[in-house]
């Protein structure tokens, strides 16, 4: 559906963040894009939803397709009247407004739909938004911002929705609760979710497939399965050692260890 | 007694205008975040086209109200492309001292078509003299109140309930996050820029109808400086009562304390709300989540 095929992207005609970023988000599922801080996560998202410009970034290689349409460096709007919504990270709420104001603004694309049915079903996502509808969003507390936030994605009937960290700041408990919402958004209402995360542990549990991103590409793909066998990404990634082998002070010192996938 | 009276009733009209020039203001400011400093000139261009419209075309006050508009918003959405969005991205300041070069520009746009003379204004709204408990006032001003009470229900409800509106004030929170839900910041600030160019211009109008068209008018955007802070920069019911009030002040002090004194009262009462109330009576106080 969604599919990223060695893209670049450059900031300021001079910073080379995507070094040929390629990437396939089928339809229907839950495709999870882990990587360090740095590794260019939120720019492949930022790409794919035109962002990038008021950054002054920009894709010079490559190409993104929609539904077999190519979509870089399209203006945002259109992008989201496509279908794709991107979730930033950090939630983004808009302080200001009340929650219900926020929802009716995530709606703004949608052209003749019933604004009083998509809140009822938001609603029936997170009661807790519910509660508050009145109250003014920069007041509620980081757990209900973030649901604002996927709630107001929902809002817009998205094909895709793009996920930028939703566990950023958040209580263990908290995470698994979302995560569980994300879950069920992606079976009840058939919403693709490409899922950027650090949380790795949790992202394994829900993804149909994951990738993992270093330094501006892919270095890694499987199913989760086959993620969680593989040596580097339990070291690295789920913070396992093998069980059953004798420590030794080398294997302390991972840093020195070479990733197999580094060439 | 009387006196009281008479300089209510003129307070209150002066104020209603200054309201109708700080919604504008106001209307930007929520938006973009820009401290417009041409909302002056956007008065003086309302009034000098209805002139025009008026005097030079000889077209029916209806008519020409209407024309006036359509130019404000053509003026707006101008300001937009040409000024604006060449300027996106860049930081705040640089958009605010755009819009003090704009007002030169449009001032003089003004005075090369129309001059720098001072004219009279055909009375468009009938001025005939009416008596409210026992004080004479012109039934112009009260049409003044009373368009600016209409226009400030309309925004109010522009605001809360509209989608344009929801997402008008979205953008003034978070520009990328609003771009991320598919609302065009630049359809945003066009709006925000046609509506307070209109807004203006039938301010500019309603003032030119008491005392003539002059290049003296763009002076009452300056005025709008003391009624956005008393109000807060960014609330529409802020723009309305500190409007009144500076107004009411204005008139006051005018009449019991003497001439002159009206001029800087407004700009002493500024300097004492930035003290003690930095945000203004009704302005929004940044939410900080700890």
């Amino acid at each position: 559906m969604l599919s990223l095929n060695n893209v670049e992207v450059i900031y300021n005609k001079v910073i080379l963040v995507l070094k040929g970023m390629s990437m396939e988000v089928p339809k229907g599922k839950i495709v999870g894009l882990l990587g360090a801080n740095g590794a260019g996560k939120t720019t492949t998202l930022k790409a794919i939803s035109g962002l990038l410009k008021p950054e002054d970034g920009e894709v010079t290689d490559g190409s993104i397709t929609f539904m077999g349409k190519p979509i870089h460096n399209h203006e945002p709007e259109e992008i989201v009247r496509m279908g794709i919504f991107q979730v930033m990270e950090g939630r983004r709420v808009f302080e200001h407004l009340t929650v219900e104001e926020n929802l009716i603004a995530g709606a703004y694309t949608r052209r003749g739909g019933n604004t009083q049915a998509d809140l009822e079903m938001v609603y029936t996502y997170f009661p807790r938004l519910k509660e508050r509808y009145k109250q003014t969003a920069g007041y509620l507390s980081g757990g209900e911002q973030q649901m604002l936030a996927i709630g107001r994605a929902l809002m817009a009937h998205p094909k895709v929705m793009l996920l930028d960290e939703p566990s950023l700041g958040l209580a263990p408990l908290l995470v698994q609760e979302i995560f569980n919402i994300v879950q069920r958004i992606n079976q009840e209402q058939g919403t693709t979710i490409l899922l950027v995360e650090q949380n790795a542990n949790l992202t394994l549990q829900v993804a149909d497939y994951a990738y993992i991103m270093e330094n501006g590409r892919i270095v890694l793909e499987g199913t989760p399965e086959e993620l969680k066998e593989n040596a580097d990404v339990r070291e690295f990634y789920l913070g396992l050692t093998e069980v059953g082998k004798r420590k030794s002070y080398r294997d302390v010192k991972h840093y020195k260890r070479r990733k197999r996938w580094l060439s | 007694m009387d006196l009281f009276i008479q300089l209510t009733l003129t307070g209150l009209t002066n104020g209603a205008i200054l309201a109708l020039a700080a919604l504008g203001f106001v209307l930007i400011y929520k938006s973009s975040d820009v401290i417009n400093f041409a909302q002056g000139e956007f008065l003086l261009i309302g009034a000098y086209v209805l002139f025009a419209m008026l005097v030079q075309f000889h077209l029916h006050w209806t008519i020409g109200l209407i024309l006036t508009l359509v130019v404000a918003v053509g003026v707006g959405v101008a300001v937009e492309r040409l000024v604006l969005r060449p300027l996106i991205g860049e930081p705040i300041i640089s958009v605010i001292m755009a819009t003090i070069g704009l007002s030169s520009l449009l001032r003089a746009i003004v005075s090369t078509i129309w001059g720098n003379q001072p004219r009279a204004f055909p009375p468009f709204i009938p001025s005939k003299p009416v008596h409210i408990l026992g004080a004479t006032v012109g039934a112009d001003r009260l049409w003044a109140i009373a368009i600016a009470v209409v226009m400030l229900f309309l925004f109010n409800l522009f605001f809360t309930r509209s989608k344009e509106g929801i997402a008008m004030r979205a953008v003034a929170d978070d520009q990328q996050a609003a771009m991320s839900m598919g609302i065009s910041v630049k359809h945003i600030f066009a709006w925000a820029w046609s509506i307070a160019a209109a807004t203006a211009a039938i301010g500019g109008a309603l003032v030119a109808n008491i005392v003539g068209v002059g290049p003296e008018l763009a002076g009452f955007g300056l005025r709008v400086f003391p009624v956005v802070i008393l109000g807060g920069l960014d609330s529409i019911p802020g723009a309305i009562v500190g409007g009144l009030i500076i107004g009411l002040l204005e008139a006051y002090v005018g009449g019991y304390l003497g001439m002159g004194l009206n001029q800087v009262i407004s700009f002493i009462v500024l300097i004492i709300i930035l003290m003690v109330r930095p945000y203004g009576l009704f302005g929004q106080e940044i939410i900080e989540r700890v």
